[in-house]
């Protein structure tokens, strides 16, 4: 007893202990451990024949590689919007600057709703696109459209905290001794920026693999063209093949464990980089 | 707001029966049925019922699997028999259900038809036609959908007698129809969005219920609709689902309820709503909205429920031999 | 402590301002004028009769409902759990913050099935549940903790980082003062973190009331009973209303505009940011 109070000096170890634990315990790790027990009765054969079978590949292959591209876009927006809102001061930052989280703020089924009527035919946008033949709706280029707006804020919101703690006296000493903008960018701004650039990207990611409400709005839910893995979970559990949608959840975790993994080795490389960089 | 300290309330019970009689009881249809008994309520309601039936729509098999998951739905009013016989071997409904209602407990029926584009683009008029080269075609899974079941049923039924029973041209035909489908949705009502919204495939194959209905509010300007040869008596049976209503005390309401579905009101609303019914009078008053079709039947083609589900619809059954989505 | 940001001057910054309105501007703000466009272009009169449409508005109630016990459970164990990881160093710290950021990481859809395969009637504890009459799946218990699970992390997420930052000397120094435990954390702690605690709770809030993926799996979809707002769009769409699934979804974007304007105002006031 004594030993635990020198330890801890503050109180409410128990009672914090207690609730986190309680809570843990029954709100995520119950139903975690029911679904990995699903997937461990099941045996490898099994397992491997459902995460293995060609409609599962055609669908892993389309959710991460549009939530890829959508990665790429958002790295390039959200870098411009960081920026902008950074570095510059113009009439109406403060309402982009809240703009930029509307994607987290609208419900995701609101957002495919809202994109699956813009995009249509005769929609605001679509009645441009499909005279030239860019087909949004229920191809794969909806899905990355439904992926990026989604998770648009992740990348703004991981570089602008950075951005504003670049040191001003690097730039201007690069200034001085005659460095262009560009490079002044390139190599003083853009490696500091760097490991919070691709966190925020891989949250991006992340976030597009999961993504479910927006999607089936948009996507054709085509087995092997447009089909997501979240959408052919659903699928297996409609058809009472449970087996089939806890081995697919199993591979949707582990994929999100492996994303969560890294973006704390990222920010954990971007704390040290900031501290040598002081 | 009371609505509000009802849903607090429920949150708080967890559930568990009530003590007093309900005033609610939840009907499990299936999906495409939406209006059928938005209708049906509105006139059960006007019959001078107070009680208010709630409504839950999907595929039957989706159904089916959510009442065996708890669901708590006093009936079903499902459109195949294999996924009422799913309830009966999980225990919530009674062996002897189909008994309880006249005519197997079947208020009303239909079958599976096509819906075409205008025009006809693709010149569509029988089972046949729907394997051809560059026809695509949408009908919900077989695997979720009694709608889905049916339309697999009716053009094997069609199958059979084209090529007087001989099992690899009936399979080769069945494979090459499923392969035209880009797309199954897990219940009738997903399958009339993909092809109306989305507008995928050629043809859909649906309910005539569904069909008549989509062309009566899309126009018949866009869409035409196309009664094939021969198609597949569907009729949609109607249970009380025992446990539920043992368990809430709504039997009696749950009862009612579903003999309203087999009165003359009923039966009517079940006609303006493109649905073929067994009652002579509204029948003969209808006759003019339902062309002749030739139908076949379970017990004629397929000898039994029991039979079909064993054959066809069992795991390794014959419709996974021509239905590849794994 | 900040960069200098200058005016613009050059026609580069100027291009790269008006790029960042121009995008935002088709990618933002043109979808949120939709849905009320939309909601409304059967005018004023039509626009209220399916805002009142007695399965929205249950749909409504049952959204709110579901946030108003999703959000102060919320915030009651993230103040647990990041006085716990901020204050105290224990063996298992670290796995203790992975997993209770796993269910924010997770698609909402697994999010459905783990709970399906703990209450379902084939589930772990299911069985066990309907013996002894407790039904979870398909009602509305089973929303409110999906719900639990999607958001676990978000009012923790913005109080470690924050109490992390802020240390314990204040509370140290109340305690040597006398103050007991609840008097130090109601006096010392709770106003340095209040703001914090808000911000997590409206995105948690948020969260709670657009939630799709994990609801549809567990609610039965029950018009008038577990249908929740989001689901109520969905198959409002799928009976091809239209304009009743933007009239529904308005109350959601009103929401949204709302959970944006709240956010910048804390954000102007609080500065720990």
């Amino acid at each position: 007893m004594a030993s635990r109070r020198s330890k801890h000096l503050l109180p409410g170890f128990g009672l914090t202990l207690g609730v986190s634990m309680l809570y843990l315990t029954i709100i995520i790790a119950l139903p975690l451990l029911a679904m990995l027990l699903k997937v461990g009765g099941m045996g490898w054969e099994e397992f491997w024949r459902i995460v293995g079978s060609n409609r599962s590949l055609a669908a892993y292959r389309i959710t991460f590689g549009s939530a890829f591209i959508a990665a790429l876009f958002n790295g390039a927006f959200g870098l411009l919007l960081a920026w902008v809102l950074t570095r510059y001061s113009f009439p109406g930052k403060r309402i982009l600057d809240a703009l930029v989280d509307l994607p987290f703020a609208l419900p995701t089924a609101v957002a495919g709703l809202v994109l699956v009527t813009l995009f249509a035919d005769s929609g605001w946008y679509g009645q441009f696109l499909e005279p030239n033949g860019i087909k949004v709706n229920y191809t794969q280029l909806g899905i990355i459209l439904a992926m990026a707006f989604t998770s648009i804020p992740f990348v703004v919101r991981t570089v602008q905290p950075v951005l504003e703690e670049v040191q001003v006296e690097l730039e201007e000493a690069a200034r001085t001794l005659g460095a262009t903008r560009w490079q002044i960018f390139a190599r003083v701004i853009w490696p500091t920026i760097l490991p919070a650039f691709m966190a925020g990207c891989v949250l991006s990611f992340a976030r597009s693999l999961g993504e479910f409400g927006a999607v089936v709005f948009i996507a054709g839910n085509l087995p092997g063209l447009t089909e997501i893995v979240s959408l052919l979970i659903f699928i297996r559990l409609e058809e009472y093949n449970y087996e089939g949608a806890a081995a697919l959840a199993f591979v949707l975790l582990l994929a999100a464990f492996l994303t969560l993994l890294l973006t704390n080795a990222l920010q954990a490389w971007q704390t040290r980089y900031a501290d040598r960089s002081r | 707001m009371h609505k509000l300290l009802a849903v607090a309330a429920a949150v708080f019970t967890l559930g568990t029966p009530a003590f007093a009689q309900p005033t609610d009881i939840l009907n499990a249809s299936y999906d495409i049925a939406r209006e059928l008994f938005e209708a049906q309520n509105a006139a059960y309601a006007a019959s001078g019922a107070t009680v208010t039936v709630n409504q839950s729509h999907a595929g039957t098999s989706t159904q089916a699997r959510a009442i065996l998951e708890g669901l708590a739905a006093d009936v079903v009013t499902f459109n195949q028999v294999t996924d009422i016989a799913r309830l009966v071997e999980g225990g919530v409904v009674s062996e002897d259900w189909a008994s309880e209602f006249p005519n197997n407990a079947a208020p009303f029926y239909s079958f599976p038809a096509f819906l075409v584009r205008a025009g006809n683009p693709k010149g569509i008029s029988d089972w046949g036609d729907l394997a051809g080269d560059g026809v695509q075609v949408i009908f919900p899974n077989p695997k979720t959908s009694g709608n889905g079941r049916y339309t697999y049923l009716a053009a094997r039924a069609w199958a059979v007698e084209e090529y007087a029973g001989d099992e690899a041209q009936i399979e080769a035909f069945l494979t090459k129809l499923f392969a035209n489908v880009p797309v199954f949705e897990t219940g009738g009502r997903a399958a009339t969005t993909a092809f109306t919204e989305r507008q995928l495939g050629d043809v859909l194959v649906t309910f005539e219920a569904e069909v008549l209905s989509v062309r009566n509010q899309l126009g018949a300007d866009n869409y035409e609709a196309v009664i094939p040869s021969v198609s597949f008596l569907s009729e949609f049976p109607v249970a009380i689902v025992d446990k539920v209503v043992d368990a809430r005390g709504s039997r009696d309401l749950a009862k009612a309820y579903l003999d309203f579905l087999f009165s003359p009101a009923g039966q009517e609303v079940a006609a303006a709503n493109f649905h073929r019914v067994r009652d002579e009078t509204v029948a003969a008053a209808h006759a003019a909205d339902f062309p002749e079709v030739r139908l076949v039947t379970i017990e004629d083609a397929f000898g039994g429920w029991d039979k079909a589900s064993e054959e066809h619809f069992a795991d390794g059954g014959l419709l996974d031999r021509v239905f590849l989505n794994q | 402590m900040h960069a200098t940001r200058t005016q613009p001057c050059s026609a580069a910054e100027i291009t790269l301002i008006a790029l960042a309105f121009g995008l935002s501007a088709a990618i933002l703000v043109v979808p949120l004028l939709l849905i009320f466009a939309f909601a409304l272009r059967e005018g004023l009169g039509v626009y209220l009769a399916n805002i009142v449409e007695p399965n929205t508005l249950h749909a409504i109630g049952l959204t709110v409902l579901t946030a108003l016990i999703v959000v102060p459970i919320n915030i009651v164990v993230g103040i647990c759990v990041a006085w716990l990881v901020t204050r105290f160093k224990f063996p298992g710290r670290q796995v203790l913050i992975t997993i209770i950021e796993l269910p924010a990481a997770v698609s909402p859809i697994v999010a459905g099935v783990v709970y399906l395969f703990l209450y379902g009637g084939q589930g772990l504890l299911g069985p066990t549940l309907q013996g002894a009459g407790i039904q979870l799946m398909f009602t509305t218990t089973a929303i409110v903790l999906v719900s639990l699970f999607v958001t676990a992390p978000f009012v923790a997420r913005e109080l470690i980082p924050l109490m992390q930052q802020q240390g314990t000397e204040d509370e140290e120094a109340a305690l040597s003062l006398g103050a007991n435990g609840w008097q130090m954390f109601w006096f010392v702690t709770l106003p340095n973190i209040r703001w914090a605690i808000l911000y997590g709770a409206i995105l948690t809030n948020a969260r709670v009331m657009g939630e799709f993926g994990a609801v549809s799996v567990v609610s039965g979809s029950i018009r008038g009973q577990t249908n929740t707002l989001p689901l109520q769009i969905s198959q409002l769409f799928n009976d091809f209303n239209v304009t009743g699934a933007f009239a529904a979804s308005s109350t959601l974007a009103f929401m949204a505009v709302l959970t944006l304007l709240l956010k910048s105002t804390l954000e102007a006031r609080g500065g720990w940011r």
